[in-house]
């Protein structure tokens, strides 16, 4: 376990990158490397880091980094493992870096191919609910209610559990985060690091510019997503599955704070009814008792 | 010591593959191209080939991590046909983009729909704006000879592309012919390691493929084409070096048949031109001065072969295994093209024939080609397309 003085003053996400102000994946990006150092290959499909690296002939990144097509980052991930094994290179770790879209929607099949196979790398999704580098547009990860500009009058459908998904394929190590728990994340990536085998990491990411609220209030609403108990916090090894801190203590109903603390700071929940909110808090409810079984087992 | 097989050209494609020693392949199984990739497991599970084989879970899979070896710094093969190539068609763009120097079989299949899983060439002919250097290969021999051959080229720094190496689905793929495969010590001498413009390393840290502006698209657009050009100079070299070691020559980018005073010559890709062949001796018998020429390199289009071949002919016949709907076969196409502004232009006709698989004989190209004699003698073209043998 590390803790924040500990964290190395290195910086692989360079200055002058050109995310949004408040941007929930640019800190969880500036975290990646300093849990995982530059012994990094980082594949990026199409998503908002396409952006957030700069264009031609800049780069925001000082570790090596190949753009890829959107719904291939693991495909492209397999095809690297595969050539540094063959090179006997042993100290490089590939990073598989996708947005929402490019995992849950797109990407999930070359995904799910590359977790069957096994392949000894860290699949992160960071997730900011929609497709935020065209400008907003529902996706799979997009929750119930939410606005974006192909769903005007909010989402009828609820988020798919990524995670979940992931954990099906038996990989040896899934996790969820939050860039709002920096500690909690950076132990993850070192964890997923010391493993052998894919490790699918999967952060919420808020996005001020997609989910209408105020830059400086990121960590804030991360911290609300897990403390109304709409993000859960918890980590599967080989299995077994662990709430983490502080996500743990909601099991407890009366802990979590209400859906509404969450969902009142952002625009794009604007059009929500009270019996909308009314069925989201049932919902959070229904998960909980899920997560609770996972949790005795 | 030269090993001789006798083997089918898909299992011929496994052996080339292990001898210019690849070390990464994809793979995902589609009919007639599946025995390839079916050969080169066997050869990485008895140990007779170093290389890891990745089997994904699909075609576009496939060539994305073809694609992502390459840049991790190693060798890359795979293969496909028809509907697998289709769908790899945007990382088809992608790895020549990426000036990545992959070799892939192309075994040729119809396009659905309807089914069919016979030999056609529009396949890879719908994919021949995609920057990938295109051969067609008209024998078992050829195919091992052009992939070693075509790693050559795509690793020269002057080229740095991406190539496809196409054979007819059966008539190929499946047919048992003697081949002669070159002891591995001379290969690896002809073909040294794997070389390409860059490679994802974490001591030396860039960002591959980001976003260019309008600013600096055009140069590295540009740049492919120039590299393309490079391929013309530098492919017939390599085709003599090949030939002085291992005794095989293919003529560069077409190869000539009694083209030197015929008047009409026979443009064809692929196994037709060997029935072109037998037909051009049969009517050179009868005194019919014909010749053939096959069209070995689709891309880059050998414009400056065809406009040689123009100089002395009165007419070019093109025959495609392949159809641009609302228009005509892409040979037929491009063959006027690379003479339009010319002087003195030959007739130009252009016949469809043997698409979906259907036979095409020396018989067939025989009528063919005296259906076109008939249009010289009357000094003009009845029609410019003409579908051979189609039911009524």
């Amino acid at each position: 376990m590390v803790t924040l003085k500990e964290l190395p003053k290195e910086e692989y996400l360079l200055k002058g990158h050109a995310a949004c102000a408040g941007c929930g994946p640019a800190i969880s990006l500036r975290l990646l490397f300093k849990a995982l150092g530059n012994k990094v290959v980082l594949v990026v499909p199409a998503c908002c880091t396409t952006i957030i690296q700069g264009p031609y002939p800049y780069t925001s990144f000082a570790v090596p980094l190949q753009n890829i097509l959107f719904e291939s980052a693991g495909a492209a991930a397999s095809g690297i493992v595969a050539a540094l094994r063959q090179r006997k290179i042993e100290d490089t770790t590939v990073v598989a870096w996708a947005g929402d879209g490019g995992t849950v929607d797109i990407g999930i099949q070359a995904l799910s191919g590359a977790a069957e196979r096994e392949t000894d790398f860290i699949y992160i999704c960071y997730d900011n609910e929609a497709y935020g580098n065209t400008g907003m547009q529902r996706s799979g990860a997009t929750p119930y209610g939410a606005w974006t500009t192909t769903t005007p009058l909010g989402k009828k459908e609820r988020k798919k559990d990524m995670p979940l998904i992931m954990a099906a394929h038996r990989i040896p190590y899934v996790a969820t985060a939050c860039p709002s728990y920096p500690i909690d994340f950076i132990n993850k990536l070192k964890k997923a690091k010391a493993t052998k085998g894919t490790k699918y990491i999967h952060i919420l990411a808020p996005c001020p510019t997609g989910w209408r609220y105020d830059a400086s209030k990121t960590v804030e609403m991360g911290r609300l997503a897990v403390q109304t108990g709409m993000w859960v916090l918890y980590e599967i090894e080989y299995g077994k599955f662990r709430l983490n801190s502080p996500s743990d203590r909601l099991l407890d109903e009366t802990k979590r704070k209400p859906v509404k603390e969450y969902l009142v700071h952002q625009g794009r929940f604007r059009s929500l009814s009270n019996e909308d909110i009314e069925k989201i808090q049932q919902w959070v409810k229904e998960d909980w008792e899920r997560y609770r079984t996972l949790a005795l087992n | 010591m030269v090993q001789m097989k006798i083997d089918t050209a898909n299992h011929i494609a496994g052996y080339a593959a292990k001898a210019a020693r690849v070390k990464v392949v994809a793979a995902y199984p589609i009919t007639p191209q599946t025995t390839i990739v079916e050969k080169i497991a066997e050869f990485v599970e008895n140990g007779q080939m170093d290389a890891e084989y990745i089997r994904v879970e699909s075609e576009h899979s496939a060539l994305v991590a073809c694609i992502s070896a390459a840049a991790a710094g190693v060798r890359a093969f795979t293969a496909t046909s028809a509907h697998g190539l289709a769908l790899m068609h945007e990382a088809l763009h992608w790895a020549s983009g990426s000036r990545l120097p992959l070799v892939m079989a192309v075994v040729n299949r119809a396009m659905g729909a309807p089914w069919s899983i016979w030999s056609d060439f529009s396949d890879s002919l719908s994919q021949r704006d995609t920057g990938w250097i295109q051969f067609y290969c008209a024998d078992n021999q050829e195919v091992f000879d052009t992939i070693i051959q075509a790693y050559k080229l795509c690793e020269n720094e002057k080229v740095f592309l991406p190539a496809m190496i196409c054979l007819e689905g059966f008539i190929l793929s499946h047919t048992y012919a003697p081949v002669q495969i070159p002891e591995q010590e001379e290969i690896d001498d002809f073909l040294p390691p794997y070389k390409s413009g860059w490679v994802l390393d974490a001591d030396h840290p860039y960002s591959h493929a980001n976003l260019v502006s309008p600013e600096w698209y055009m140069e590295f657009r540009y740049m492919i084409q120039e590299s393309m050009e490079n391929v013309k100079r530098l492919l017939p070299k390599i085709g003599q070096e090949y030939s002085k070691r291992f005794g095989f020559e293919y003529g560069g980018l077409v190869e000539k048949y009694k083209c030197e005073d015929a008047d009409l010559i026979l443009l064809t890709m692929g196994t037709m031109a060997t029935e072109a062949k037998t037909a051009v001796r049969r009517m050179r018998k009868d005194g019919l001065k014909v010749g053939s020429a096959r069209v070995r390199v689709y891309r880059p289009f050998p414009v400056e072969d065809i406009r040689a071949l123009a100089e002395n002919a009165r007419m070019l016949v093109t025959i495609d295994r392949h159809i641009s709907f609302g228009c005509e076969g892409f040979l037929a196409s491009e063959t006027k093209a690379a003479l339009y502004n010319q002087k003195d232009m030959p007739l130009i006709t252009g016949f469809l024939a043997g698409l979906g698989g259907r036979d095409v004989t020396a018989r067939t190209i025989e009528k063919i080609t005296k259906r076109s004699l008939g249009y010289l003698s009357a000094g003009k073209i009845e029609k410019e397309i003409e579908w051979v043998d189609l039911k009524e």
